[in-house]
């Protein structure tokens, strides 16, 4: 027998590499596991400009009086309502509108929308309001001064100033007094190839008014449904293209 | 140094001043503290009235700032020798006036214990950072510049250094203006006419804290100032009064007429409660109208009228960027226009502002710390003049 050749392999070597193999597939069951390791971003690798992340928020399907987003952001990070709401961070918040011409109502999520050309950004003096190369934009809470330029800058009102002392934050998500913070897509979860908690909530919820993904991706659900209903960015007319896209407005 | 013709602030009445001004400028510090401790929680500040009333005062001495340079620029740059022997005192209460202002804006910082993140770590895109180095550069060309009247330096230095402040100044004042300017997404900023109105707002407060502090500081050293100069700032002060208000009627009219910010201009001008009160009576009755009577009026023509002129220009000065800091905060984004909005984030809502009182206490110490400063450059520097002596009783000579 030539050395290598697997075709002629003895009973027992065989039946030993396949018991091998399947004790590594259990291991790992389910098997959405091995798919998680195989998408995840390692840690130490930067953000790939090839990937743009955004979302689409579909207005007919969501709900008015639904809050799941709002309460899934806030549990996920963290983030704790006072009795003084003018001054609570809201990452995430329900907005009713009524058209003033139809009278016609509508409910939707309003969260930071990552935008391409973000003021926040440009404006922020230290640069610690930055936009990774996936298009996800974050404040590093090391370098903020609290100017709260970059609130003043915000078109979408998505930024939170935290006035308290905190305690009790997610290793995830640093916070502190004194900063400035806004929704991060969750890019903890992003990275680690899981679905903003707001998404998977609504998801949950059984509305589905939430999409996320890579634009970019031409192939990809959210791509796809771009294609195929008619959106808007809010405030298109101020040119800084975000991430987020609104169906139904 | 060269002495000749001036001299230092006497002793008398030094220590008054400080005693006065040192529990005001610790108040501000303490007012600090407890807004880094507890948080800006404790004032009147939230997530949609970000900027308050400490704002209103940094910007305010900010602009006094460029502005208290003008008589030293007029006698530089512009060659009018007559406001030579009081450059000295411009530039140094353009100096003392804008570390003030900076104080103020560095403790209202969420973080003010990060300065060094702030002077070590620049984003050039921002309008911020590109100040930044606006108000230290002023500090140091104004400083050179002083050092070099003050040095027996040559003619030629004097007047380099003279011209740059001048540049820079109009720089700084249009940085500072751009700030506001360049905010697109809200209707009460969005303008490239704030940085001219903010060139001419310095200009207008600059001289009116300029003649204010003349006018004391030779009362305290029991001098008074050359009418003539006197008079011909308070002229100035008029000219500067009427650009403000021409620049604010043509902003007023044209977001009126362009109909895109019309709501926001409608809410600071009329409906707004506070706000169309304190552009009316105290921006252009106060703050312009009656100064430029006082100014204008042969009968009131005289060093009371122009210092009381003064004293209502920087109460005029203290409204109208109220109006526009806090006033352009409170009106509502509009992110859904041709949709009413409303959330548990006050969208589309009129936002609630008091300041409380540590902002006052900062803002006021901030004032009290650049007149410290003030005091302490006399007391220690040759910057007055000698002029003619004060007759007694009176609080200024008139021309």
């Amino acid at each position: 027998m030539a050395a290598g050749d697997t075709s002629t392999l003895p009973r027992r070597e065989l039946l030993g590499r396949a018991s091998a193999l399947a004790g590594l597939v259990v291991s790992f069951a389910p098997g959405m596991r091995l798919i998680d390791l195989a998408a995840a971003k390692p840690d130490g690798e930067a953000a790939s400009a090839e990937v743009r992340w955004g979302m689409l928020v579909d207005t007919t399907r969501c709900v008015s009086g639904c809050d799941a987003c709002v309460n899934a952001c806030a549990t996920e990070h963290g983030l704790e309502m006072t009795d003084r709401p003018e001054i609570d961070a809201q990452w995430i918040r329900k907005v009713d509108l009524i058209d003033e011409d139809s009278g016609k109502e509508i409910s939707l999520p309003v969260m930071c929308q990552h935008c391409e050309d973000a003021p926040c950004v440009a404006v922020c003096p230290t640069g610690a309001s930055f936009r990774r190369e996936d298009g996800i934009v974050l404040v590093n809470q090391h370098t903020c001064i609290g100017c709260r330029y970059c609130m003043m800058a915000c078109p979408y009102k998505a930024r939170s100033f935290i006035h308290i002392n905190l305690t009790g934050q997610r290793t995830h998500s640093p916070r502190g007094k004194g900063t400035v913070e806004s929704c991060t897509f969750c890019v903890h979860r992003v990275d680690r190839d899981r679905e903003p908690a707001c998404v998977e909530a609504c998801t949950a919820a059984g509305h589905q008014a939430l999409l996320f993904g890579d634009l970019s991706d031409n192939e990809g659900e959210l791509a796809q449904r771009l294609g195929e209903v008619q959106t808007q960015q809010l405030r298109s007319d101020l040119g800084t293209n975000p991430g987020v896209h609104y169906h139904g407005l | 140094m060269n002495n000749t013709g001036y001299h230092v602030a006497p002793a008398q009445g030094f220590w008054l001043f400080v005693l006065i001004l040192v529990p005001m400028v610790i108040a501000a510090l303490w007012s600090a503290h407890q807004m880094d401790t507890a948080g800006h929680a404790i004032t009147g500040m939230n997530n949609q009235v970000v900027w308050g009333l400490p704002h209103v005062f940094a910007v305010f001495l900010i602009l006094c700032a460029s502005g208290a340079l003008n008589p030293a620029s007029l006698s530089t740059v512009f060659g009018r020798t007559r406001y030579a022997p009081i450059a000295r005192l411009s530039g140094v209460f353009a100096i003392c006036l804008l570390v003030g202002g900076l104080v103020v804006l560095v403790l209202d910082l969420g973080r003010p214990d990060r300065l060094q993140v702030a002077i070590t770590t620049y984003n050039f895109r921002s309008i911020f950072a590109w100040n930044v180095f606006g108000y230290t550069g002023f500090i140091v060309i104004v400083g050179v510049y002083l050092a070099c009247s003050m040095d027996n330096a040559p003619r030629g230095a004097v007047k380099t250094a003279g011209y740059v402040a001048f540049a820079w100044r109009i720089l700084l004042t249009s940085g500072t203006g751009a700030i506001f300017g360049v905010l697109v997404a809200r209707e009460g900023y969005d303008a490239a006419i704030l940085v001219p109105l903010f060139v001419a707002t310095s200009f207008a407060l600059g001289t009116a804290i300029f003649l204010i502090g003349l006018v004391l500081s030779f009362r305290w050293n029991g001098q008074v100032p050359d009418p003539e100069v006197l008079t011909k700032l308070g002229r100035l002060l008029a000219i500067f009064v009427l650009v403000v208000l021409c620049l604010v009627a043509v902003q007023t009219l044209t977001s009126l007429y362009g109909g895109r910010e019309r709501g926001v201009v409608e809410f600071l001008l009329f409906s707004g409660g506070v706000y169309p009160v304190l552009f009316w009576l105290g921006q252009v009755g106060l703050g312009s109208i009656l100064p430029l009577m006082l100014l204008y009026s042969r009968r009131a023509r005289g060093c009371a009228s122009i210092l009381t002129a003064s004293v209502l220009v920087m109460v005029g000065g203290l409204c109208q960027l109220y109006v526009l800091i806090i006033g352009g905060q409170v009106y509502p984004l509009r992110i859904f226009p041709g949709y009413r909005s409303s959330s548990s984030f006050f969208d589309g809502v009129v936002a609630d502002y008091a300041p409380t009182l540590w902002e006052v206490l900062l803002g006021v110490g901030g004032v009290a710390m650049a007149v410290l400063l003030c005091l302490v450059a006399m007391r220690t520097l040759p910057l007055l003049p000698r002029a003619l002596p004060l007759k007694p009783g009176t609080l200024v000579r008139d021309p």
